[in-house]
């Protein structure tokens, strides 16, 4: 139990995979100019990592070693085109919006990397609890990134005016440069505070040698 | 004629994959820690993606599009490109090695690169036809070793750069990017086919 949790929670903070492995960059860049999209794209590539992690965690024992990366393709392909044709039939405006990044899901080194790294070497649960933890901390992150870029970039978040109508919004940030800068920063920020907590800990643990 | 000329000069400044479009941002990050292997990736790309494009419009058209199976168009093209990659290893290999040790190291990782297979799909939701596909395909590959040459170029400065402690690194390299794309969206108010004389 204690390893099943390890395994989905590791997605949200140490492999989170936007802020700290740089996977996914694409989408987590390209989509992000409103929170609703972020949490759409988020969904999107959970829903296929977490599909495609099930069906690699059961055939891993029969698919060949030597030809495992065009298996792995083959599956993850299939499980985009069934969200894709979702999406477009369901919430045609989100399926609008994401453009071309959904049919390119297929080419996320996330979800490519996670069944050659975990979902081929692992039990379906444990396969499980890593889709969802690393698909979620995907979304979280994809969301946080988006939310700013929405505020900052349109004064709103998700569609609802929050600045005040006074608020001069900075489009830049709505554009292809913001998402740059805003995934810089948020990384810098996510760094920034965990060399305070690692700090603070050793700084504790001196506080209580010299104390003992 | 001129319309073809800004096609390629609209994939290559205007609506450049990795700056404006956001495709291949991996290797734009991953491989421009040194200047040589960003060109031999540059160079692996163009060829790629030329060739890839190529290949996929000629299969949406005349392979999914009449026998009415255009829903198998993301495995199709993955596929493609997967086998592509794979043949184009071999090919240069055999043929010539000292190609191969250039730009054989790159090969493996353009599969997974999105911009091979955004390009491909741009082609068709943007309606070109062959020529333009092949322009376009050309100019995204022109535009992906120009930006991934500058950065590269300006990554091996920023080394030696006193950055703030938790901006090390990646954080460093996607502000650069960011005001790399600033640079950029200049071009939008270009009106290419003017220049030209369309």
């Amino acid at each position: 139990m204690d390893r099943l949790w390890r395994d989905f929670a590791k997605g949200f903070k140490i492999e989170n995979p936007v802020l700290r492995l740089v996977l996914g960059m694409c989408p987590a860049l390209a989509v992000t100019t409103a929170a609703i999209n972020g949490i759409g794209m988020g969904l999107a590539t959970t829903a296929v990592l977490l599909m495609s992690n099930i069906i690699i965690s059961l055939l891993r024992n029969m698919i060949p070693k030597k030809i495992r990366i065009p298996c792995f393709i083959v599956i993850i392909a299939s499980f985009v085109t069934i969200v894709d044709y979702t999406m477009a039939a369901f919430v045609p405006p989100l399926h609008e919006a994401l453009g071309i990044f959904i049919p390119l899901i297929v080419v996320n080194c996330l979800i490519l990397g996670r069944a050659e790294a975990f979902a081929s070497r692992n039990p379906l649960v444990n396969s499980v609890a890593d889709g969802l933890g690393m698909g979620l901390g995907f979304t979280l992150s994809l969301t946080v990134l988006a939310a700013i870029r929405e505020i900052l970039g349109a004064g709103t978040i998700f569609g609802v005016l929050i600045m005040g109508t006074s608020y001069q919004p900075a489009i830049m940030m709505i554009l292809p440069p913001g998402a740059f800068l805003g995934l810089g920063f948020l990384m810098g920020a996510m760094n920034w505070w965990d060399e305070r907590v690692r700090r603070a800990e050793l700084e504790a643990r001196k506080e209580a040698l010299s104390h003992g | 004629m001129a319309d073809l000329v800004a096609v390629f000069f609209a994939a290559a400044l205007v609506n450049n994959v990795v700056l404006i479009r956001f495709l291949g941002i991996c290797p734009y990050l991953g491989v421009s820690q040194a200047l040589s292997s960003a060109v031999g990736m540059g160079g692996a790309v163009i060829f790629v993606m030329t060739l890839s494009s190529m290949a996929t419009w000629l299969i949406h058209n005349f392979l999914l599009i009449p026998y009415g199976i255009e829903y198998l168009q993301t495995v199709a093209f993955i596929l493609v490109i997967a086998t592509l990659v794979q043949f184009v290893e071999m090919v240069m290999l055999k043929f010539s090695p000292p190609l191969y040790r250039a730009l054989g190291v790159f090969l493996p990782l353009i599969t997974t690169n999105c911009a091979i297979m955004g390009v491909a799909l741009l082609n068709i939701t943007d309606g070109y036809n062959f020529i333009e596909t092949l322009l376009h395909a050309l100019g995204a590959g022109v535009g992906f070793i120009l930006v991934i040459i500058l950065f590269a170029a300006m990554r091996e400065r920023l080394d030696r750069a006193d950055v703030p402690g938790p901006m090390k690194g990646t954080p460093i390299a996607l502000v650069t990017a960011a005001l790399m794309s600033m640079g950029f969206m200049a071009f939008n108010g270009f009106n290419i086919t003017a220049l030209f004389g369309g």
